[in-house]
C-alpha cells in the first residue's frame, strides 16, 4: 500500500513541471503538453483522494478531467494550426495580438 | 438715276468686298477688271446723276435730296437755348452743285487713278489689297461729300483716314511705311476730336445735324454775326480740317505719306482726301459767314501754311516731297480763298487742284517707276527724251500749278488771289503772301522738271539702261489728266477775260449768304492788273529755275552755300518734326510712361498689397492653428499617454506574461495564506 502523501508528491512534481513549462517554454505546443502535465497532475491528486476516502467521486472527476482534457488538446491545436497559417510561427513570444 | 444715287458709293464698297473677301485668290487680271471696272461705273453713274440734276426745273436746281433711313432717332432733349430738340440722324444723300463738283472729281479723277494703278502695281505684291483698300477709299469719300449731315460726314470723315493709314503702311514691311501710316492716323485724330466737339455743339446749338437744317437755320438771322458759340463751331470744325487738310499745325504728317504708293499720293494726298477740309469749311460756309473770327482764322492759317510749307518745297530733293509740300502748299490757298469768304474760288482751286496734282503725282510716279524706284532727283536728269509721254504730260502739269495763263491753275489761282485782295474779308497782306508762294509755287515745280527732264543726266549706269516709257495703262490716265489740267479752268473763266464764270453761277446757291458783307466794287483794270502782276511772278519764278538749273547749273549749289543757314533750315522743314517730338510726341511718351509707372507702382501695388496681406494673415491663422489650436489638443493626447503608461506597460500582449502574473499573484495569496 502506497502512501497518500507520494501521490501527493508525485501530483506536486508534476504540477510544478507543467507551470514551469507553461510559464518558461517559447514553443506552443510544448505549453500545451505542459498544461497536459498540470491536468494530469490534477487526476492524480484526484485519484489519491478518491482512494483515501474510499468515494469513487473522485475517479469520476477525473473521467471529466481526462474527457476535458481531450476536448481542449483539439481545440488547441486547432487553435495553433490556424495560427501557424496566419504567422507561419509557434512561437508564443510573436504571439501578441493581444496587447491594446 | 438721281432716285439711285446711293449707287455711286455702294459700287466702290462692293468692289472693297469682293476684293478684301475674295481677292486672295484670284488673277491680278479679275482683280483689276472688278475694282477698275466699279469705280468706273461709279463715275458713270455720278455723270448720268449730274446730267440729270442739271435737268431739274429751276425750283429743285439747288439740292436734290435723297432720304434713305433713319440710323439715329436720339429722341427729345433739351438744346443749350432751352428749347426742346429731336434729334434724328438720317441715313441721306444730298446733291448740291457742291457735292456735284466732289463727286465728279471724286469718281472722275478716282477713276483714272484707278486705271493707272493696274499698269504701277502691276509687279508688286499685295495687289488685291490694293484696290480693296482704294475701293473701300473711294467708298468713303463718296459717303463724305454726298452725305446730307455731319455725322454721316463724319463717318466717311473716319472711313478716309482709315483708308490713308492702311494705304500709307501698304509697305507696312518697311518701317518707316508702318511710322508714316501712325503718323498721319494719329495727327489727324486730333483734328477728329475738334471735329467731333464741333459736331456735338452743334447738335446742342441747332438740335440737328442736316446740312440744309442748319444752313437754313444760320441764314435765317437768329444768330447775330460774331455770335460766340458759332465761332466755337467754327473753329473746332476748322481744327478738325486742318487736321484731315494738313494745315498748321496739324500737317506734319502729309509729307511722310509719301511712303504709300505713288497713285495713293494721288488720289488720297493730292486729289481727294486731304481736300475734304476745304469741302467742309465751304459746306458749313453759312455759319463761317456769321463769324468773322473763325473767317480770318482760316484765312491766316491758309495763307500761312501756303508760304510755309512752298518755303520748304523750294529745297527737297526727293521728287514726292516736293510734291508732298506743294500740296500743303497749294491746300492752304484753299483755305485762303474760304478764309476771304470765297468759297467758290476754294471749291474751284479744289477742282483744278485735283487734276493738276494728280497729273503731277501719277507723273512723278512714272519717272519712278521709269527709274526703277529712284525717288531721289539729284539722280536723275535729261528724262525728256526717254520717257517722252511723262515728260510732257508732267509739263503740262508743271504750267498748270504755277499759273501759266488760260490753263486751268491759273483761273483758279488768280481768282483767289483776287479775292483775297479785294474782298471785305481779306487784306493786302494775304495778296502779298499769295503772291510771293505763287513765285515759289513756280520755282520749285520748275527746278522740280528741269532737274528730272533737262540738264545732265545724273543717273546712275545700272539704272539707265533700265529706263522705259510706263505702258499705256499708265499714260493714258496722264493724258486724260492732262487734259483736265488744261481745260479743267476754263469752266470757271472769269469775267475780266471776257468769259461767263459758269462756275462761280452754278456755285452760288450754295454760297449765298445774307449775313457775308457785300464785295466792293472794282475796276476791270485792277483784277487785270493783278492777274498781269501774279503772272509776271510765275514767270520770274520758272525764270530763276531755269538759270539756276538749265542755262548755269553750278548757281544753285553756289547759292545753298551762300545761304548755308536758311537753306540747312528748310531741308530740314524748320525742324519742325523734331520740335513737335520734344514738345509733344515725347511729352506723351512721358505722360504714357508715368502712367504706366503709377501702374505698376499704385494700381499694380495695392493689388499685389492686398494679395500680400491675405497671405500674411493665412500665414498667421496657419500658426495660430498648428501651434495653438493643435497645440491644446496634442496637449491632452499628450498628458493622457503619460498618465497612461504603467497601465501600458503591462499589457505585453504575451500569453505567458500574463500567466506568470496569475503564477505570482497565487503564490503571493499562498504565502499571505501559509504566513497567518
Amino acid at each position: 500500500m502506497i502512501l497518500t502523501e507520494y501521490y501527493i508528491f508525485l501530483g506536486t512534481g508534476l504540477f510544478i513541471i507543467g507551470v514551469i513549462g507553461v510559464l518558461t517554454r517559447r514553443n506552443v505546443l510544448i505549453i500545451l503538453m505542459s498544461i497536459e502535465l498540470i491536468l494530469n497532475a490534477v487526476n492524480i491528486n484526484l485519484m489519491a483522494f478518491s482512494q483515501y476516502f474510499k468515494s469513487v467521486d473522485g475517479q469520476v472527476f477525473a473521467i471529466f478531467v481526462i474527457t476535458d482534457a481531450a476536448a481542449e488538446a483539439a481545440v488547441g491545436l486547432g487553435l495553433i494550426i490556424a495560427f501557424f497559417r496566419n504567422k507561419e510561427t509557434v512561437n508564443a513570444d510573436e504571439i501578441d495580438l493581444l496587447k491594446w | 438715276m438721281l432716285n439711285f444715287i446711293w449707287l455711286i458709293p455702294i459700287f466702290p464698297l462692293l468692289g472693297a468686298a469682293i476684293q478684301l473677301f475674295f481677292g486672295r485668290r484670284s488673277s491680278n487680271k479679275a482683280v483689276s477688271a472688278v475694282s477698275v471696272g466699279l469705280p468706273g461705273l461709279s463715275f458713270a453713274w455720278a455723270v448720268g446723276c449730274f446730267i440729270q440734276f442739271l435737268g431739274l426745273p429751276e425750283s429743285h436746281q439747288h439740292v436734290f435730296h435723297k432720304h434713305l433711313y433713319t440710323w439715329l432717332p436720339a429722341g427729345a432733349f433739351h438744346l443749350s437755348n432751352g428749347s426742346l430738340g429731336n434729334l434724328n440722324v438720317n441715313v441721306g444723300m444730298q446733291l448740291d452743285p457742291l457735292s456735284c463738283v466732289m463727286v465728279l472729281v471724286v469718281t472722275g479723277v478716282g477713276f483714272l487713278i484707278h486705271v493707272y494703278s493696274i499698269g504701277y502695281m502691276a509687279h508688286e505684291g499685295g495687289y488685291y489689297r490694293f484696290f480693296g483698300y482704294l475701293n473701300l477709299f473711294m467708298f468713303s469719300m463718296l459717303v463724305l461729300v454726298l452725305a446730307d449731315n455731319y455725322l454721316m460726314m463724319f463717318v466717311g470723315w473716319e472711313g478716309v483716314g482709315l483708308c490713308s493709314y492702311l494705304l500709307i503702311g501698304f509697305y507696312f514691311l518697311r518701317k518707316s511705311a508702318a511710322d508714316a501710316g501712325k503718323k498721319a492716323f494719329i495727327v489727324n485724330r486730333i483734328g477728329d476730336a475738334a471735329f467731333l466737339l464741333g459736331v456735338m455743339l452743334m447738335v446742342v446749338t441747332f438740335g440737328t445735324l442736316d446740312f440744309h437744317t442748319i444752313t437754313e437755320a444760320a441764314r435765317s438771322g437768329q444768330f447775330v454775326v460774331g455770335s460766340g458759340v458759332i465761332t466755337t463751331i467754327c473753329i473746332l470744325l476748322f481744327i478738325g480740317a486742318t487736321g484731315k487738310s494738313a494745315q498748321i499745325p496739324l500737317y506734319i504728317w502729309l509729307p511722310d505719306a509719301m511712303e504709300g504708293p505713288t497713285p495713293v499720293s494721288a488720289l488720297i494726298h493730292a486729289a481727294t482726301m486731304v481736300t475734304a477740309g476745304v469741302y467742309m469749311v465751304a459746306r458749313l460756309n453759312a455759319l463761317y459767314a456769321l463769324s468773322p473770327t473763325a473767317l480770318a482764322l482760316v484765312a491766316g492759317i491758309g495763307a500761312a501754311t501756303a508760304i510755309w510749307a512752298a518755303s520748304i518745297g523750294l529745297v527737297q530733293n526727293d521728287i514726292k516731297r516736293v510734291l508732298a509740300y506743294s500740296t500743303v502748299s497749294q491746300l492752304g490757298y484753299m483755305f485762303l480763298a474760304c478764309g476771304v469768304g470765297a468759297f467758290t474760288a476754294g471749291v474751284f482751286h479744289l477742282m483744278t487742284h485735283a487734276f493738276f496734282k494728280a497729273l503731277l503725282f501719277l507723273g512723278s510716279g512714272s519717272v519712278i517707276h521709269a527709274m526703277s524706284g529712284e525717288q531721289d532727283m539729284r539722280k536723275m536728269g535729261a528724262l525728256w527724251h526717254k520717257i517722252p509721254t511723262t515728260a510732257k504730260t508732267m509739263l503740262v502739269g508743271t504750267l498748270a500749278i504755277s499759273g501759266a495763263p488760260l490753263l486751268s491753275g491759273f483761273f483758279s489761282k488768280d481768282e483767289i488771289l483776287w479775292q483775297s485782295f479785294s474782298s471785305p474779308y481779306g487784306n493786302k497782306l494775304l495778296w502779298v503772301v499769295g503772291v510771293v508762294t505763287a513765285a515759289m509755287t513756280a520755282f520749285y515745280m520748275f527746278r522740280l522738271f528741269f532737274l528730272t527732264f533737262a540738264g545732265n543726266s545724273r543717273v546712275p549706269h545700272e539704272v539707265e539702261h533700265h529706263i522705259h516709257e510706263s505702258p499705256a495703262a499708265m499714260t493714258v490716265p496722264l493724258i486724260c489728266l492732262a487734259v483736265g489740267a488744261v481745260g479743267a479752268g476754263w469752266v470757271g473763266w472769269p469775267k475780266v477775260l471776257g468769259g461767263a464764270n459758269w462756275f462761280e453761277k452754278f456755285l452760288e446757291p450754295v454760297f449765298e449768304n445774307p449775313s457775308a458783307r457785300p464785295a466792293l466794287d472794282h475796276t476791270w483794270n485792277l483784277e487785270f492788273g493783278l492777274m498781269f502782276l501774279s503772272v509776271l511772278v510765275a514767270l520770274m519764278g520758272f525764270l530763276v529755275a531755269y538759270r539756276w538749273y538749265v542755262k548755269q547749273p553750278g548757281i544753285a549749289d553756289r547759292v545753298a552755300a551762300a545761304a548755308g543757314g536758311i537753306y540747312n533750315l528748310l531741308l530740314h522743314k524748320y525742324y519742325i518734326d523734331e520740335i513737335y517730338d520734344a514738345l509733344f510726341v515725347n511729352r506723351a511718351k512721358d505722360l504714357g510712361s508715368a502712367l504706366a509707372a503709377f501702374d505698376l507702382g499704385v494700381i499694380d501695388g495695392g493689388v499685389n498689397g492686398a494679395g500680400w496681406l491675405t497671405r500674411m494673415s493665412g500665414e498667421i491663422s496657419c500658426l495660430w492653428d498648428t501651434w495653438v489650436i493643435d497645440g491644446m489638443v496634442n496637449v491632452v493626447a499628450f498628458v493622457v499617454r503619460i498618465m497612461s503608461w504603467p497601465a501600458r506597460i503591462v499589457q505585453t500582449g504575451l500569453v505567458q506574461n500574463y500567466a506568470w502574473f496569475i503564477t505570482l499573484g497565487v503564490l503571493v495569496f499562498m504565502v499571505y495564506y501559509v504566513l497567518h
